[in-house]
């Protein structure tokens, strides 16, 4: 696994080892995201088994776990694009229960609509809309969804793909970025419609090595900036730099979770032991 | 490799260069041949027929514009009205056949069904002959372009069909997730990019019709086979007026063919 350099935001206040809740770090606030008893069946494959989720404003998680431990699953659970088989998703006060036998009904399906809007996804591989230019897969949901006018869809567009330092590529059409440069846009284009929480499901997973560290940096500063997010990652080095607290998963459970230094350095359980070792040989 | 290399030594890079300009040479003698057969055959068949059909080359001079000018117009101009009207039909066949609601599903399926399981002439025949019958009459020119789009539409029906299931599912979680509702995502984000999949099988169609639109021919369309024989007939020169028309159709295919390969590369080209 190729480490890639990470900007130095300075010493972290050294973790207390009472557990997580008694020691939010001082910028979070209030719980904005919450996954209660989620449980998800792929036919006869329990894939998750019970999952309680609370994040708060400003709070970066990460999600560490082997593959098939269902972290991608809890994720795409959160905005429905898997509907969990049991229990519930609450986002900044909208609440959403799962509810699998009438889930094609309009009713329902407006209401995950609505969740969504709540929520950015990044995907594994971008997928941005190749038919449309970088600016033109920032505004389209802003103009046709939300009904921003389109002068000022651009602006917004403009100021994000500014801070992902992809400006001088609006007019650029998917297929002329790099694998990097396109998860920047689509990280553009997901802020554009300034979401609550932003979801990242194995954002680097596609990347070249060498591309790894520009999408990794855009996060961070995002996470340091007080971007609430949740992410799925594999990238041990960055969770340490980027997360107020780690997720790990194992079975279809959060087997184990607190600040990075504790569960990375310091895990109790073994399965977590075990993860890590693979990651951190020395 | 033969030694007549002179006394130039033979190194690496000389083996090199003679693999390589005797490769030139193979094709060159490969094109010429290909392109000497083609003259011949077009010389020793066509030529064949005209003197077979004993034609005059006055009549050539005479009536050959005006089957070529009206006619070719009038095919050209049926088969670009009935192909975007039969790609408009297929649009909606084809969201129709992905419905999940089993109304417009059957009805789909049903349009499908009957135009591809019926032969085109007789649905012309139909939409010239029968419908009167039936309390609507259409000019003879309007009942072609009907049946034609109708029937050519059933085809293009199933291959939109194809062209919206090969989009990527993330291009449709992608716009999910930005809270897109089902039918601005297909009209936004879907079909733009199923459109660029079926392109180059349009553009197939579009040049099957140029010939299937000669059976617009039976039902008294002013078109290329129409004009030929009717000219053919009064001239006493049936045969020589087909050898036009055909030579028109042949014509118009290689033109379009030619366009359609290139935008075929610059549609493979400009792909992600």
């Amino acid at each position: 696994m190729t480490e890639t350099p990470l900007p130095n935001h300075g010493e972290r206040e050294a973790p207390s080892r009472s557990g997580y809740s008694d020691v939010l770090p001082a910028h979070v606030g209030e719980v904005i995201v919450r996954a209660m008893g989620i449980e998800k069946y792929f036919g006869d494959n329990h894939v998750l088994r019970g999952v309680d989720l609370d994040v708060r404003q400003r709070e970066a998680v990460m999600l560490l776990g082997r593959s098939g431990s269902g972290k991608t699953t809890l994720l795409r659970c959160i905005n429905f694009l898997e509907e969990p088989t049991v229990g519930s998703v609450e986002i900044d006060g909208l609440k959403l229960g799962a509810d699998p036998l009438r889930s094609r009904s309009r009713e329902h399906q407006e209401q995950i609509r609505q969740m969504r809007l709540r929520a950015g996804m990044l995907f594994q591989d971008f997928n941005l809309f190749p038919h449309m230019t970088v600016l033109g897969n920032c505004i389209e949901a802003p103009t046709r969804v939300r009904g921003i006018p389109e002068d000022q869809a651009v602006a917004t567009a403009e100021k994000f793909l500014d801070k992902v330092g992809l400006r001088d590529k609006r007019d650029e059409y998917p297929s002329r970025l790099s694998g990097g440069q396109k998860q920047r846009a689509a990280i553009a284009r997901a802020l554009c419609m300034e979401p609550k929480v932003l979801l990242f499901d194995e954002p680097t997973s596609a990347l070249d090595p060498e591309l790894i560290g520009e999408v990794l940096r855009v996060m961070e500063d995002l996470a340091h900036e007080g971007t609430t997010m949740i992410v799925v990652t594999h990238e041990m080095h960055f969770a340490r730099q980027a997360a107020d607290r780690v997720v790990f998963m194992d079975e279809g459970v959060i087997c184990e979770q607190g600040p990075p230094e504790q569960i990375l350095d310091a895990p109790e359980k073994d399965a977590t032991k075990r993860f890590l070792r693979r990651f951190l040989i020395p | 490799m033969t030694a007549g290399l002179g006394t130039e030594a033979v190194t690496p890079q000389t083996i090199v260069e003679q693999v390589a300009a005797s490769r030139r040479a193979a094709r060159t003698r490969w094109r010429l041949i290909f392109g000497a057969v083609w003259v011949a055959l077009v010389v020793t068949i066509g030529g064949g027929m005209w003197l077979a059909s004993g034609a005059d080359f006055d009549f050539v001079v005479r009536s050959g514009p005006v089957i070529v000018l009206q006619g070719a117009g009038a095919t050209i101009l049926v088969s670009a009205v009935s192909i975007t009207l039969a790609t408009m039909l297929a649009i909606f066949g084809a969201l129709a056949r992905l419905s999940a609601n089993p109304v417009p599903n059957a009805i789909g399926s049903f349009y499908v069904s009957l135009f591809r399981g019926t032969p085109l002439l007789l649905q012309i025949y139909f939409a010239y002959f029968a419908l009167p019958q039936l309390g609507l009459v259409l000019p003879a020119l309007i009942a072609g372009i009907t049946a034609l789009s109708l029937n050519y539409g059933a085809y293009l029906t199933e291959i939109f069909r194809a062209g919206i299931q090969a989009v990527p599912r993330g291009q449709r979680e992608a716009a999910q997730a930005l809270g897109m509702p089902e039918r601005l995502l297909m009209r936004r984000i879907v079909l733009p990019q199923a459109t660029r999949i079926v392109i180059p099988a349009i553009g197939n169609d579009f040049i099957a019709m140029l010939k299937d639109s000669s059976l617009v021919a039976t039902i008294t369309v002013h078109e290329t086979l129409f004009m030929a024989q009717r000219i053919g007939r009064s001239a006493f020169e049936p045969v020589a007026a087909l050898l036009i028309a055909g030579a028109v159709y042949w014509t118009l295919t290689i033109i379009f063919s030619f366009f359609q390969e290139r935008l075929e590369r610059r549609l493979a080209r400009s792909d992600r």
